[in-house]
């Protein structure tokens, strides 16, 4: 059984903490810098520290700073470029309807991200209702 | 008829700020449109149904929202029930904790959130903010650009900033392709002034978030959130993208903040008839539904205009004061430009100082006014000796410290030459050693040599398009012998990792220990309790440079006595006409010269000279028992054959005393004794001379300076304490000088 983060992590559980290449937190120096060996890779928060996190927001009373940092943990597997047009194609007047439906089944299959895709249904509900999608001349 | 004095007032810089009515229609109004809601929640089946008198078939955007992610629908109908000026006075009211505060604040209303500020005054607002502040530990953010985007000068002003303490340094651009060397340079800079100082660069939302990918910043602020839909539309995003957005970050390690602030819905045309706060408080449980750790917020870019209305000041502390109450990390504006009056500025600033805030400022401008490229510079470079006499003045910390001028340059220069290297080392167009000297020495972009533009922006691009990141930074530090800054550049990217500093207000020290809502809490319960400005801190605050020992400041006016002037025996009462001089205990002995300066033995003899050229005699008296300048020139005028005296005391302040007056009465006072001249003593002793013999005299004109007081009291205060010192309990005794008038 999994016991409560403690916070700071990186004082009192630096030895669970390792980026999504794998490399722990205490591999990461100037001697490893100045071999040559670390990559951004080494630099992504994994998600198992993100969900550590959103379970200490929420027991210190952050209830959606949690749900945030849940939905952190899930898109930690989006690479950036496509990160970058998920959020563009979010923006008012950008997505057609389908183009959403299709966003959220993404989120849903390609990134084992409910939360996110669950986000990204409501925005699209509410988009529909508020005139948010993208107007087409037609 | 016109009025001179309204005139001179029409000129004073207060007067050159707009002042308007309130005008709802139009959105301009701070507080309490007659077309604001009245709070109301309507849940059913664990859904709202109603909010603030819509029902949700009528909801718009912002509505859903905080319906469905905002309110904790658990403690609502329990808050929307508790008469608002009950949680008003729970917010001032020290037996009442932060947390209990909170718990129903997160059930309120945006209409419900106004009525309790309705209720409170700024005094009780500022209560409020000291207790619901969610760090305990008070900061400061600093804006660091300048006109020319010069990376040398970017980076030696982050290093300076750092070392006066700000704990978070943004920068921006003036010209958009600028953004990742402008980023680089603010984050070396501030690595070299201290590490764990966390950074932004204020860029178009979707560049931001590819800067903090490639390590180049470690938080985003400018997440901007709007309290009415098309405003929010206009702003090019939704709750949904802005969640989304936040969570995006996250998911690199970045922490975020939200911007909202009054007025920015009249600004861009969509107010809807509403209040500023009402539709500010919208934006704060927006902001609240995200997750967002945090908010920007007390009107920042558009503060003139509450500033411009009644009551916008006060409003603008209330909205600093809701996001605190809804466990937001606040960092309360006071950075753009709200002012012409330093009265003014000041003033407002006040109502976040006093009571702190996680962020007093959220954007203090470190370099001058016009280098801020945000518009800002409510305060900037030039006030910080001021900012810190504050801090010392009233015990209050507000996140900066003073340094000297050697640390300034030493910490400037070392922020200039790792940029440099940095840009030698990855092939960027160079910056020359001049540059680098002109960053550590100079103030603004005025005194930086120009670059190449063109060059720059082009490996700009190449820079961001590429796949240089914060390693290949980090490792050309290195490579460069910049071990220190290296270890704190390498250390910021190693704390995305742990994601500690995700958690509310949080900021790191220069240990790199996180300070947050969740381990730096806000206990403050009244006197005694929270954060208080003590031990080392408080050692810091007081020792600005400019503070002196005051055991040597009186030291100019303590020199060598005249042999010429000595005391022979006891003073006896005298029977023909005559002056007499009686001077204080401290008189050419512990003490030698007044306080302007005069050497005592130059001003007896130009009263001697005064005296003579009326044809009379001074007889010289030194006073024991004394050191008050009126007791001094009463035991003189009774001992004087004519009973006139001049009581003078060492440091320069004289009376002219007659015999019969009340001792505190006089003929003529000179209670400005850094005015006094030679002349004036002089013409003293002509007139003392004129009265002995009842002629009439026209009183010695001094002009009154009122600052003079306020230079030197300290001085004052001490040179009366040395010549009190003197006292003993011996009859005056009688001095002879050995020296003559000529006339």
């Amino acid at each position: 059984m999994e016991s409560k983060p403690v916070y700071p992590l990186m004082e009192n559980a630096a030895d669970t903490l390792h980026a999504t290449s794998g490399r722990s937190v205490n591999a990461i120096d100037l001697d490893a810098v100045a071999r040559g060996e670390l990559s951004p890779a080494d630099l992504q928060i994994s998600p198992e520290a993100l969900r550590a996190q959103a379970t200490v927001a929420a027991d210190a009373g952050f209830r959606q700073l949690a749900e945030n940092l849940m939905r952190a943990a899930e898109l930690t597997a989006v690479p950036n470029a496509e990160l970058l047009r998920m959020y563009e194609i979010l923006r008012p007047g950008r997505a057609t309807e389908a183009e959403l439906q299709t966003l959220a089944a993404t989120l849903e299959t390609a990134y084992q991200a409910p939360r996110n895709a669950q986000l990204v249904r409501e925005a699209l509900q509410v988009y529909l209702q508020r005139g948010l999608l993208k107007r087409t001349m037609g | 008829m016109r009025s001179k004095r309204f005139a001179i007032l029409a000129e004073r810089e207060i007067n050159q700020e707009t002042f308007v009515e309130p005008w709802p229609e139009a959105g301009l109004i701070v507080t309490d449109s007659p077309y604001d809601p009245k709070p109301s929640l309507r849940i059913e089946n664990g859904q709202v149904v109603e909010l603030d008198g819509r029902p949700r078939a009528e909801f718009d955007m912002l509505d859903i929202w905080i319906a469905d992610h905002a309110l904790n629908l658990a403690v609502a109908a329990e808050a929307m029930a508790t008469p608002a000026e009950q949680i008003a006075r729970m917010l001032v009211d020290i037996n009442f904790s932060q947390k209990e505060v909170r718990r129903l604040a997160e059930g309120c209303t945006p209409a419900k959130l106004c009525e309790i500020m309705r209720h409170m005054n700024v005094l009780e607002m500022m209560m409020g903010l000291a207790k619901m502040r969610v760090r305990r530990t008070p900061a400061n953010q600093a804006h660091v650009t300048n006109w020319r985007e010069h990376p040398a000068l970017l980076a030696a002003d982050a290093a300076e900033a750092a070392l006066r303490g700000f704990a978070e340094v943004e920068t921006t651009v003036r010209v958009a392709r600028n953004a990742p060397f402008n980023a680089l340079a603010i984050l070396i800079g501030t690595q070299t002034g201290r590490g764990g100082v966390l950074t932004q660069c204020a860029v178009e939302e979707a560049l931001g978030l590819k800067l903090a990918m490639k390590g180049l910043t470690s938080y985003a602020e400018t997440l901007s959130v709007y309290g009415t839909e098309p405003t929010f539309v206009d702003g090019d995003d939704t709750p949904w993208s802005k969640a989304f957005l936040a969570s995006a970050y996250a998911s690199r390690g970045v922490k975020v903040r939200f911007t909202s602030g009054t007025g920015s819905e009249a600004l861009m045309g969509n107010a809807e008839q509403k209040s500023m706060l009402y539709l500010e408080a919208r934006c704060l449980l927006v902001t609240k539904g995200a997750g967002s750790q945090g908010v920007q917020n007390g009107s920042i870019s558009c503060i003139a205009l509450p500033e411009s209305l009644p009551g916008g000041v006060r409003a603008v502390l209330a909205e600093n004061l809701l996001a605190s109450m809804l466990g937001l990390e606040c960092a309360s504006g006071n950075d753009a430009l709200a002012s012409h009056s330093q009265i003014r500025k000041t003033a407002k600033l006040m109502l976040q100082f006093i009571p702190g805030t996680d962020f007093i400022h959220s954007g203090y401008s470190a370099v001058p006014k016009r280098d801020n490229l945000f518009g800002g510079g409510n305060y900037d470079a030039e006030d910080f000796d001021d900012y810190n006499v504050l801090q010392r003045d009233m015990q209050i910390d507000a996140g900066l410290r003073p340094i000297t001028e050697q640390e300034a340059l030493t910490i400037r220069q070392e922020g200039a030459r790792a940029i440099q290297a940095i840009y030698a080392e990855l092939g960027f167009p160079p910056i020359t050693d001049a540059e680098v000297e002109a960053a550590t020495t100079g103030h603004s972009s005025d005194d930086m040599p120009e670059r190449d533009l063109i060059t720059d922006l082009n490996a700009a691009d190449k820079f961001l398009a590429g796949d240089q990141n914060m390693l290949t930074i980090v490792d050309a530090l290195q490579k460069r012998g910049f071990t220190q800054i290296a270890q704190n550049v390498l250390e910021m990217g190693r704390q995305r990792l742990a994601g500690d500093y995700l958690q509310p207000s949080a900021i790191f020290d220069k240990h790199f220990h996180v300070l947050s809502g969740v381990n730096d809490v806000n206990d403050y319960t009244g006197p005694g309790t929270g954060y208080r400005v003590e031990n080392e801190r408080w050692a810091e605050i007081q020792q600005i440079p400019q503070a002196k020992s005051p055991r040597d400041f009186i030291n100019p006016q303590v020199g060598e006595p005249t042999a010429k002037l000595v005391e022979i025996g006891p003073a006896q009462a005298g029977t023909r006409p005559e002056v007499i001089v009686a001077v204080g205990p401290a008189f050419n002995d512990a003490l030698t010269r007044t306080i302007g300066a005069l050497e005592h033995e130059d001003v007896l003899k130009a009263i001697l000279t005064g005296v003579a050229s009326e044809g009379l005699i001074a007889r010289i008296v030194k006073v024991h028992h004394s050191s008050d300048c009126a007791q001094i020139g009463f035991t003189g005028s009774a001992l004087s054959g004519s009973g006139i005296a001049i009581g003078l005391q060492s440091r320069g302040t004289a009376v002219i005393h007659k015999r019969g007056l009340a001792r505190l009465n006089n003929l003529e006072l000179f209670p400005q004794s850094p005015s006094l001249t030679l002349e004036h003593y002089e013409a003293m002793g002509r007139n003392a001379a004129r009265y002995a013999q009842g002629l009439p005299a026209k009183p010695v004109a001094v002009k009154i300076d009122n600052w003079a007081r306020l230079k030197l009291i300290v001085k004052t205060a001490l040179l009366h304490r040395r010549e009190t010192e003197q006292i003993t309990d011996q009859p005056p005794g009688e001095l002879l000088f050995d020296w003559e008038p000529d006339v």
